[in-house]
């Protein structure tokens, strides 16, 4: 049984990707035994009709995916009216989670429209996920060259806000050391593991994150979903913390917020 | 039956080679795979001098040694330094245990100053390991790209050569190299995006595809998934995962006496 926290529904923009029809995606989701998936939308990085994302995101997972995907809204605080979405997302569809995507939506962490998502989210008892990077920065399309999401004032916001959990997505591959430390001094950040790389790649990261703060996620389909299955056999991990890491973390922080 | 292509001993725990590689023997015993080939030794040089190659190969042929049969070392070597680097050749190779070459960012290889090393490597049947990129930031000044390696492929038709990373960017990198038959995608090395292995398949066909991690910055685990999670069939994952390997390192193998 496996919770995955970084699911993505729709189109890549610049290519096909395997299983990025929701019917393929949820079908190999359940052939690798993950029961539950937190899915937001490749829509929501380049669309500013965000309110039609987020419908489409519900409608999928509800139609497609019930008991299996759970659908995290994509937020973009640089849209007006962009409360009315958090709103929405969780008055109207019942989301337990938004998505961010800063570097994409073109915002810092330190805007005064964050601070108040994340006061609104915080209020809602919503967890926040934000991507820090979608694609290696070697393989971006020439007129679409991106930089990390930098997280510089994430723990600031988080310190305001004491019961909001937050979970980075994507980050562990240029994430290490003392930004890393200082980041998951808070309990409630998390982390998750599908640009986790280098050989034993999870036993490595838990001698400097606590494993009650690492999720299992793939990035599937961006990425092929088997990266991070196998990282749970490069690592030996003991049957206790795997399960903390493939389950009970997401559940306990996520299931009832 | 998995033989890694692609291996490094940077980047992994371990104060002496031989630490560094019995720990990566623990971690390639827990994924299957069964026989890996090294280069380079750490810390990396981009632009080695010969002296600093030799070490780095030195650093290898250590780390191989006491593992007979099962880790295989490609000699490192700098196509600024033509004479040294087929002395070289003939140390670790012709002299040695090595099977094979490793070039990597110094100077980019169409430029047919090279062509002496790949003559050398061919003759003693060793097996070249070109790195390759296309970096949308821009490559680094001795940094080749698929469309590079094919140039100098057309001056060796007969030479089997691997295109590393297939050129990391492998919409670019496959296209670049699909009319050239003597030319392998190494599909090591690079975030494991979906569809890489089936795009290859499509354009090279199975049998000029091969599997490699890039440990120890890389992972067993992300790089393997990337033919595991394919949808190809199970015949060619066979082949990219060891079948040609095996294949284009037979003769050199066989002539140092090492069964495959």
């Amino acid at each position: 049984m496996i919770c995955d926290v970084n699911v993505y529904l729709s189109r890549w923009p610049f290519r096909r990707l395997p299983c990025d029809t929701t019917s393929e995606l949820v079908s190999k989701l359940k052939r690798n035994q993950i029961s539950r998936a937190y899915a937001g939308s490749f829509d929501g990085l380049l669309h500013k009709d965000i309110r039609a994302v987020n419908q489409r995101l519900y409608d999928d997972c509800k139609s497609q995916g019930a008991n299996l995907l759970l659908p995290v809204g994509s937020i973009n605080p640089a849209l007006p009216g962009w409360e009315d979405d958090v709103i929405t997302c969780h008055e109207q569809w019942k989301m337990s989670g938004i998505r961010l995507h800063p570097n994409y939506h073109e915002y810092e962490l330190n805007s005064p429209e964050v601070k108040k998502l994340f006061a609104m989210a915080a209020e809602r008892g919503m967890f926040i996920q934000i991507a820090m990077r979608m694609e290696d920065n070697r393989t971006h399309h020439k007129l679409m060259q991106i930089p990390d999401v930098n997280f510089e004032a994430l723990p600031g916001l988080m310190q305001e806000q004491q019961n909001l959990q937050v979970t980075i997505l994507n980050g562990m591959k240029s994430l290490r050391g003392a930004s890393l430390t200082r980041l998951t001094e808070n309990p409630n950040l998390t982390i998750e593991i599908a640009m986790l790389e280098g050989v034993g790649g999870i036993e490595k990261i838990m001698q400097q994150v606590p494993y009650e703060q690492i999720l299992f996620g793939s990035y599937f389909p961006f990425f092929y979903l088997e990266s991070s299955l196998n990282k749970l056999k490069e690592s030996q991990l003991g049957m206790e913390i795997e399960k903390q890491i493939t389950w009970e973390n997401a559940q306990k922080r996520f299931t009832n917020t | 039956m998995i033989w890694d292509l692609h291996c490094h001993l940077s980047g992994v725990d371990g104060k002496t080679v031989d630490e560094r590689i019995a720990q990566l023997m623990v971690y390639a015993d827990r994924m299957g795979v069964e026989r890996l080939v090294f280069f380079m030794g750490w810390p990396f040089a981009t632009d080695p001098t010969p002296e600093q190659f030799r070490k780095q190969n030195d650093q290898v042929l250590q780390a191989i040694s006491h593992w007979h049969n099962r880790a295989f070392g490609f000699v490192y070597l700098n196509a600024k330094y033509v004479d040294e680097s087929i002395a070289e050749l003939d140390r670790c190779v012709k002299n040695g245990p090595m099977i094979g070459v490793k070039l990597w960012v110094a100077s980019r290889c169409n430029d047919p100053s090279i062509d002496p090393i790949i003559k050398r490597a061919a003759e003693l049947k060793a097996l070249i390991y070109q790195h390759t990129w296309y970096k949308t930031g821009g490559n680094l000044i001795g940094e080749s790209t698929p469309g590079d390696l094919a140039l100098m492929a057309k001056r060796h038709p007969d030479v089997p050569l691997i295109c590393g990373h297939t050129g990391g960017d492998y919409e670019l990198g496959l296209r670049a190299i699909q009319d050239s038959p003597n030319v392998y995608a190494g599909i090591g090395g690079s975030d494991p995006t979906a569809g890489i292995t089936e795009m290859a398949v499509r354009t090279l066909g199975a049998d000029r595809i091969l599997y490699g991690s890039d440990i120890g910055g890389r992972s067993f685990s992300s790089q393997l998934a990337k033919v595991q999670g394919a949808d190809i069939p199970e015949v060619s994952k066979r082949l990219i995962l060891g079948g040609n390997l095996k294949r284009l390192l037979t003769p050199i193998l066989k002539e140092k006496g090492i069964k495959v």
